[in-house]
């Protein structure tokens, strides 16, 4: 039988391994030196963390490692650390009063930076990034509120929310007067066009008839919550429908889809949510967004 | 196809059609209450089809025993095939979600189109059915030839390619019916889970009798890797599946892990399913068509054993990198951080040993554009794996983790080194297993590796900025010790790098377009190579392959 030769590459001048696969061979290179200075290098800087860091199980326990690092202990510490650095303006503002704290520009400097993000992340879904609400959610911008616009009245709703699980929720409800037949369709359209002519004084595109008609149906039917001036009552969360600021719409169609159908917003306690301090700058946060004027 | 089936094969491939058939009879009258009826229907269906496709050729002329004289190839065809129709399918549905981020309007208000649904609807498609089918595919068609045997029959392959596609067709249907286990990577409830058990155990079983087969002293480096993912696949699913059903009759399960422990089950087995679906396996399909394609002899034998045991070893304990500054115990992320640094080691090593092997034939990856796909991918190889070691470290990852870099770097993997290394060995393995010449258009495949590149790389680097500017954006303070930036903030600075990715992901899938398209004319052009008869084995290269007194 012939010697065989060895199987050497052109190319690199390296031997084969000798096997072959349906043409696929192996060369024998050794494994460069690198390599195993990398490997190495890895494992031995594996090692020092493991001597320093928590790493290996030992039945119940763990090596605690020689920095004694434990990760909830420095979440823990800088938490800390991040509360004590608001330390200086976020005593004041928990503790002083409303008033107190819209008079020091230094402090409304902070609630109108932190308050732009606590309002993007908890109340812009709803009231828009841009706080003027949307269709169904009223715009905050305005001098128009449901629940009382002063600091306190606005503190307070973000505490209990409107119709939510909280305790001590605001409640409020405007019946469906034409869908459970309260007023029958005619009656439904006069007392429309009432509220509509009473935002939009001197519009020429209702009939004074119808409106006449429905003020008297307003006055039986309405005025417990809008009031005799249909000007609201921030106690039952009812609104003004005298002004322009609507929150589902003040078109002719769709003050008709609100009497017809009724409405029931919901917003919720922020109270186990976020803390009494956070509450705090949103209320100021609002507050100072509130337009000038009426 | 059926007619190189035998009359025995033909009747069991009944049999098992018709058991598939009643299963899915039996789940469309347990779960009728429930959308688990409709897959029992679609299982029905499949089945019957099955049966009525084999019925239907049952009564051709037996196959002549000249057939085993050649590897069995009939069913790494239907797997190229089914592989890529997953690819456009899969690659269509992400970049739909793409641009659902870009504009949230384009779910058309239906349920089914949800981000929700869709998302997992496009990795199954892309992992399972794109990868997978390429894996088992290419696998049937090294194994036979490395090993120098063929495969032990002809049922069992047909089983596990169409059994493991049913599990697919399951997985997708199931998401966009709202079935869903909640665990990534492992989203098909317990029934379907149950039935890819089956499917994966009969694929090791095949791949080990077809090994036992071998005519070849020693396993190729191929063999290693598929063997290795295989098996591992199959350990990792039975355990992060562990579930208990509400009922027979419902889709719904709980898992058998809770809390912490549920998380570290589902990244032990998420981390390893990178590891092993989306790694090992790729690697034997590497390890085999870029070798064959450069015509070169791979760079270092001792290379591959050191990375392939580096490989399989450290990658097993790297998962928990996923749950760092989370409730899992800092010595389990300490491990986790300190074996995927030094993974790095033996990954690169693969990287090196592969592209070490052009070196001689590097003039062919400048004028062979399949060669440079298996190439780039190399590269990319290469780029992913140091990228998810530094990711892995604590301190980058706080500043990574839950942010679109890390959706960056699945990408540069998923699409750089995993689908150009399929692109690579489908287009090297088209034409030697329809016996053609070339592709019907090797331009058709220079366009596809230049959008595939081009995609990938506007994909992951939009996804770098958009990740590290949004990762940056949570973590700023103001002067008063506040966020500086609210969730919104972010959204609005990612939303140009979103249109980026999703243009990106389109000439992605314009680029696997051109494959389907390029490979079915392949396919369909005839033009029979004189100079391949690749299905048959090759004779013995003089003094090796031979089994030697010694060994």
């Amino acid at each position: 039988m012939a010697v065989e030769q060895p199987d050497r590459d052109s190319y690199t001048g390296y031997l084969t391994t000798g096997h072959e696969w349906s043409g696929l061979k192996e060369l024998d290179t050794p494994v460069p030196r690198v390599l195993y200075f990398f490997l190495t290098l890895a494992f031995l800087f594996s090692v020092g963390y493991w001597v320093l860091m928590p790493a290996w199980p030992l039945g119940v326990t763990y090596t605690r490692g020689l920095l004694g690092t434990d990760q909830r202990a420095l979440v823990k510490a800088s938490l800390q650390d991040a509360a004590l650095e608001r330390g200086v303006w976020s005593k004041r503002i928990e503790t002083e009063d409303f008033a107190a704290i819209q008079s020091d520009p230094k402090l409304m400097d902070v609630v109108r930076e932190t308050g732009r993000t606590l309002f993007g992340n908890n109340c812009a879904a709803c009231h828009g990034v841009d706080v003027k609400g949307g269709p169904g959610f009223p715009n905050l911008t305005t001098t128009s509120w449901l629940w009382g616009g002063k600091p306190e009245d606005i503190f307070n709703t973000i505490r209990v929310g409107v119709n939510s699980a909280h305790p001590d929720t605001h409640v409020s409800q405007m019946p469906a007067f034409g869908r459970d037949q309260m007023l029958a369709h005619k009656e439904e359209l006069d007392v429309v066009s009432y509220v509509y002519a009473l935002s939009h004084p001197g519009a020429k595109d209702v009939d004074p008839v119808k409106v006449e008609a429905g003020k008297a149906l307003f006055a039986a039917n309405c005025t417990a919550c809008h009031g005799p001036d249909a000007k609201g009552n921030p106690d039952v969360g009812a609104p003004n429908l005298t002004d322009r600021f609507w929150i589902y719409g003040g078109d002719f169609e769709t003050i008709d889809t609100t009497v017809w159908g009724g409405r029931q917003g919901h917003m919720p306690t922020w109270e186990s949510r976020l803390s009494k301090l956070d509450r705090k700058i949103l209320t100021l946060y609002v507050v100072d967004k509130r337009m000038p004027g009426p | 196809m059926i007619a190189q089936l035998t009359l025995i094969e033909r009747q069991r491939a009944i049999l098992i059609s018709l058991a598939v058939t009643v299963c899915g009879g039996l789940i469309i009258i347990v779960g009728r209450d429930d959308v688990m009826g409709v897959h029992g229907a679609l299982i029905f269906l499949s089945g019957l089809l099955m049966i009525f496709r084999i019925g239907g050729s049952y009564y051709l002329p037996e196959p002549s025993g000249d057939r085993l004289a050649h590897y069995y190839d009939d069913p790494s065809k239907v797997g190229i095939i089914l592989s890529m129709a997953w690819a456009v399918i899969g690659l269509a549905v992400g970049d739909w979600v793409a641009w659902q981020l870009v504009d949230p309007d384009l779910t058309f208000g239906v349920g089914w189109s949800s981000f929700g649904r869709l998302r997992p609807a496009h990795t199954t498609s892309v992992i399972f059915g794109f990868g997978g089918n390429a894996l088992i595919a290419t696998s049937f068609y090294v194994m036979q030839r490395t090993s120098r045997a063929r495969l032990p029959d002809q049922v069992t392959p047909w089983f596990v390619v169409f059994g493991y596609n049913l599990f697919c067709l399951l997985a997708v249907t199931g998401y966009l019916m709202g079935i869903t286990q909640s665990k990534e990577y492992a989203e098909p409830e317990w029934y379907t889970d149950l039935w890819l058990v089956v499917v994966w155990v009969t694929y090791f079983v095949l791949y080990l009798r077809t090994l036992a087969r071998r005519k070849e002293p020693h396993i190729y480096v191929s063999n290693w890797y598929y063997m290795a993912f295989i098996l591992v696949v199959a350990i990792l699913h039975i355990v992060n599946n562990l579930a208990v059903p509400v009922s027979l009759g419902h889709s719904k399960s709980y898992s058998a892990f809770s809390g912490v422990q549920d998380a570290m089950t589902q990244w032990w087995y998420g981390h390893n399913a990178v590891a092993f679906f989306l790694t090992a396996g790729f690697l034997g399909m590497m390890y085999y068509f870029l070798p064959m394609r450069a015509g070169r002899p791979i760079f270092s034998y001792r290379m591959s054993i050191i990375s392939f045991w580096g490989i399989t070893f450290f990658y097993m304990w790297a998962g928990s990198h996923h749950l760092h500054y989370t409730a899992l115990p800092q010595w389990v992320q300490t491990l986790g951080m300190t074996f995927s640094l030094m993974l790095l080691i033996p990954s690169w090593a693969s990287a090196g040993n592969v592209l070490l092997t052009l070196n001689g034939a590097w003039d062919k990856v400048r004028d062979d554009a399949t060669l440079r796909f298996m190439m780039v991918a190399g590269v990319f190889y290469g780029l992913t794996t140091f990228e998810g070691s530094f990711m892995a470290i604590r301190s980058v990852n706080s500043l990574s983790h839950y942010t679109d870099w890390t959706i960056g770097h699945v990408h540069a993997g998923a699409l750089g080194w995993v689908a150009m290394i399929t692109f690579g060995s489908i287009y090297a393995c088209v034409p030697w297993l329809w016996k053609r010449e070339r592709m019907y258009s090797p331009g058709l495949v220079e366009a596809h590796f230049w959008l595939a590149l081009s995609g990938s790389v506007i994909y992951v680097f939009a996804m770098w900025n958009s990740g590290v500017v949004q990762g940056l954006m949570w973590r700023t303070y103001n002067e008063s010790g506040t966020l500086a930036y609210s969730f919104i903030d972010t959204l609005i600075a990612m939303h140009p790098y979103y249109i980026a990715r999703a243009v990106g992901g389109l000439l992605f899938l314009i680029g696997g377009c051109l494959g389907v398209y390029n490979i079915w004319m392949t396919i369909k052009v005839p033009g029979l190579s004189t100079n391949q008869a690749s299905d048959v084995p090759q004779p013995a290269a003089v003094g090796a392959g031979v089994l030697q007194a010694a060994e």
